[in-house]
């Protein structure tokens, strides 16, 4: 990598030199059966130059190679970007914990046993499912450098077990699920198991809803699938700088409900997101984006904080070694003071949402979402009655976010980016098959 | 540096000395641009080169899979594959019989595109910018440009070695309006077989839907229920893709006997009018190859045949363990991915019918055109329109919002009543699966009737 940058150095007036090494052992279960085992080894090499003043970027899988490296940071040069920012320079990070050497030590064995058990007791409960699973554990290593001295190292590890089963029963399908990673071994199938046996149970009978208007309850996995997207869009700085942000001109205002909470963290122990700096060698930061309801901030890596006369709020991030652009690393919605079983007993008619299939897929930037309620349950006189099918949901985050009549005790990790409550929510738009 | 050929002749030598059902390997050197563009001005540009391989093995139906960028010690490789499928043996290895071949197919271009200087790339993108900016009321623009070459050599113990190149091209522009907080986008997907060429001339599209942007903005929002829905070939072909191409995929089916038992072949799914084919054989199309990625010749598959399940998309494995023949459909994103089943260029055959013949006797309908995107799980899908119209007493007439639609594959596709004689396909779209994401493919259709869709509104 010193290599890499003495020679950029030689022909531009800046650089940045990104390197990620990573290994990958993940272990697939098949139609209840381990199938597949895995071993992946990659490195990235990437090359930020700024020359006369413009942005030249590129990458490699092959550390050797550093002058073809170099000779097509500076061909891209002469039509980048201009530079609007300087690269940090040496700084102190904050202690954030993100590797335990037990992840790399966990035997294969031992992987195989874990699946096994969580795909035994999802089977003791409903014997004729049929399960895919995956227990993987992962260990990289990154580093930057640049030409005023800044430098980023660290190595994380990464453990992950998951479970998805099908059931099947004439022509109608049941999709249930769980997955959950960290930087520690995850051993206990059990909490897994656990979550994919109630989706079962309440999904145990059919339900149906009218077309109309109903309120609402998103769990963590439904507050991801529906509402997190649209979030995610809103606070870019990007998004922000081009006024493509419907929040954009608002920070300050009060436009989600007061109740509302949300922040992005990098800096949680242990956590597959966490890091001490950005793909940008700049220090990780909490950064509040909703604060009771008023906008609080947005998300920032160096350049279009540069552009927008503000600091990067260490966001920059290199999706597969690529140009840095802010993104989320974990979002975390506070939780509230409800528990899921009064949500429900409040409600005299209502849905609860656990998965939205094809949210994500309309016009996110104006808030919207839409989408089929592939796990969802139909709840009467304050009881869960069944599995609701053939049911559609369209809102507004800005509607639908401004008015939350509860938010939920109990936060939970869906994925590795999103923290969040259950978010109980006064009126949806409902459409279903007559 | 060595040249992955050197390489690759010593690997076939390799897969043979090891105690194993089977073993492959494949290896791989690509070269990949991008421009992408946020606003007025050229946000990012870069070039990329890899280089990476990988061993799979196969023993007693567990199968091992070790990938890397690194290529030194390659028989440890070998051997550490070999080890991972003895660790998941289980059962019985099966794999449907192909020949070994040895073969080599260039990519076949007059331009790598990725060689197409970048001064040349910009000229093109900055024209169609311009146009964006040109349009009253527009907030901002999104250009993602990107191309790639790669040359992938595959060896198996058998002794196939085959050694293919191929290129591609992607191209998505977004139009953005806003207004009092409102934010409305319009989007143009295209894609090639590397093939420069065909992402130029596009100045008309990509002036129409910058206006398009700004007209939704005094739009109205549909409101959400059932309706008698015309989808345009853009999202037809997605609706194809999603609704039922993703199901006669057999690693889906193959495992499960509830999934074999509705899925059998003969089953009906839609009309005497409805053909829905997948093949990788039509050339030129950034689905084609003339070898899958275990080596398996490209085929073309009838999926669904006068309305009736004839056939499904297979790996060697998913075709041995249902006794069927292997169709070629076993791809994978790249070399850090074992090949897992997938589609290619997947269309609705055309009938014989007009646009005008199939909206003329709607009453109260959707005219559904061009995609956002689309996912399924099988039994449900969704997919989205990037522009939607209603159609009132057989014609055309306000625009409304974007607009979701969703489905059931039982139901479905026995609900589409017309075929139009105008197919196109699309090659604007990804397809993502396991994890791989986005694989080159194809969609396509004529303009095709659905009653009773799903709509989602307000």
């Amino acid at each position: 990598m010193e290599r890499v940058l003495a020679q950029a150095r030689r022909v531009a007036e800046e650089a940045d030199v990104f390197m990620v090494s990573s290994e990958e052992t993940p272990v697939q279960f098949e139609a209840n059966r381990l199938k597949q085992l895995q071993t992946k080894q990659k490195t990235v090499l990437a090359l930020r130059i700024i020359k006369e003043g413009r942005i030249g970027y590129a990458a490699t899988t092959d550390p050797e190679d550093s002058q073809g490296l170099v000779s097509n940071a500076v061909e891209t040069a002469r039509f980048g970007m201009p530079s609007r920012f300087e690269l940090p320079s040496p700084a102190t990070y904050p202690r954030v914990e993100v590797f335990d050497p037990a992840v790399e030590q966990v035997p294969i064995e031992k992987m195989i046993e874990l699946g096994e058990e969580l795909i035994d007791m999802v089977r003791r409960h409903t014997p004729d499912i049929v399960c895919e699973g995956g227990v993987s554990k992962a260990v990289a290593s990154v580093r930057i450098i640049n030409s005023r001295g800044g430098e980023v190292n660290y190595r994380k590890s990464v453990f992950g077990i998951g479970v998805e089963g099908n059931l099947t029963r004439g022509t109608d399908m049941l999709f249930v699920g769980e997955g959950q990673s960290s930087c520690h071994p995850l051993l206990e199938p059990k909490v897994i198991a656990g979550v994919v046996l109630k989706q079962l149970e309440l999904a145990r009978t059919r339900a149906s809803a009218k077309t109309g208007t109903l309120p609402v309850v998103f769990t963590p996995d439904g507050v991801a699938s529906a509402l997190v997207p649209p979030l995610m869009a809103a606070f870019s700085g990007k998004t922000v700088l081009e006024g493509a942000s419907p929040i954009g001109n608002r920070l300050g205002e009060v436009v989600f409900d007061p109740g509302l909470s949300l922040w992005d963290d990098p800096t949680l122990a242990y956590r597959p997101e966490s890091r001490p700096g950005d793909d940008e060698g700049v220090p990780s930061q909490r950064t509040l984006l909703i604060e009771k309801g008023i906008v609080a901030g947005f998300l920032y890596d160096l350049q279009t904080a540069a552009m927008a006369h503000t600091l990067s709020t260490g966001n920059g991030n290199r999706n597969r070694g690529g140009l840095p652009a802010p993104s989320p690393t974990a979002f975390v919605i506070a939780p509230g003071s409800t528990s899921f079983d009064q949500m429900i007993s409040d409600m005299k008619e209502g849905l609860v949402i656990e998965y939205l299939m094809g949210a994500e897929q309309g016009n996110i930037l104006g808030g919207n979402f839409s989408g089929n309620v592939l796990l969802g349950y139909k709840v009467e006189s304050g009881k869960i009655v069944g599995r609701v099918k053939d049911t559609m949901v369209s809102g507004n985050i800005y509607q639908v976010l401004k008015e939350i009549t509860a938010i939920g005790a109990d936060a939970r990790w869906v994925g590795s980016s999103v923290n969040t409550p259950h978010l109980y929510c006064p009126r949806l738009s409902v459409a279903t098959k007559t | 540096m060595t040249d992955i050929k050197a390489i690759a002749h010593q690997l076939a030598d390799t897969v043979k000395q090891y105690r194993a059902d089977y073993i492959e390997a494949r290896l791989e050197e690509s070269q990949t641009s991008h421009i992408t563009y946020r606003g007025k001005e050229l946000e990012s540009t870069g070039k990329s080169t890899s280089r990476g391989g990988n061993v799979r093995a196969l023993v007693k139906g567990g199968w091992g899979f070790v990938s890397f960028n690194n290529f030194e010690d390659l028989p440890a490789k070998v051997e550490l594959a070999v080890r991972q499928a003895k660790l998941a043996a289980s059962s019985e290895s099966q794999l449907a019989p192909v020949e070994a071949v040895v073969d080599t197919v260039s990519s076949n271009l007059a331009r790598n595109p990725v060689t197409v200087p970048l001064a040349e790339k910009k000229r093109l993108l900055d024209e169609y910018n311009d146009i964006i900016w040109r349009t009253p009321r527009l907030q901002t623009s999104i250009i993602g440009y990107g191309d790639s070459h790669k040359k992938v050599i595959f060896v198996n113990s058998p002794g196939s070695y085959i050694e293919q190149e191929r290129a591609d091209i992607t191209l998505r522009l977004s139009a953005i309006a806003a207004e009092d907080g409102d934010i409305q986008q319009v989007g143009l997907s295209l894609g090639s077989r590397g093939n420069f060429n065909s992402i130029q001339g596009l100045h008309r599209q990509v002036e129409q839907m910058s206006k398009r942007a700004v007209e939704l903005l005094s739009a109205p929002k549909i409101k959400g229920k059932e309706y008698t829905v015309v989808l345009d070939p853009v999202l037809a072909g997605v609706f194809v893709h999603e609704a039922f191409g993703h199901l006669s995929e057999a690693d889906f089916v193959y495992e499960n006997e509830r999934l074999r038992e509705i899925m059998v072949l003969g089953k009906e799914f839609g009309s005497k009018d409805l053909n829905i084919v997948d093949t990788a054989t039509t050339p030129d199309l950034r689905g084609s190859y003339k070898y899958d990625d275990e080596g398996t010749p490209a085929t073309k598959a009838y999926l669904i045949q006068e309305g009736r399940l004839v056939g499904r998309l297979h790996s060697r494995e998913t075709a041995a363990r249902m006794g069927e023949k292997p169709t070629g459909n076993a791809r994978a994103l790249n070399y850090s991915y074992p090949p897992i089943v997938r589609m290619t260029n997947t269309y609705i055959e055309p009938g014989t019918l007009s646009f005008d013949d199939i909206i003329g006797d709607i009453k109260e309908g959707v005219y559904a055109r061009n995609w956002y995107g689309g996912m399924t799980s099988m039994e449900m899908f969704t997919f989205s329109a990037g522009e939607a119209w209603m159609i009132r007493n057989g014609k055309l007439a306000e625009m409304v919002r974007p607009v979701v639609l969703t489905g059931n594959v039982f139901t479905t596709l026995k609900n589409i009543d017309a075929i139009g004689n105008d197919l196109e396909m699309n090659q604007g779209g990804g397809c993502g699966k396991g994890g791989q994401s986005p694989l080159p493919v194809s969609n396509g259709s004529p303009h095709i009737r659905i009653r009773n869709c799903l709509v989602g509104g307000s």
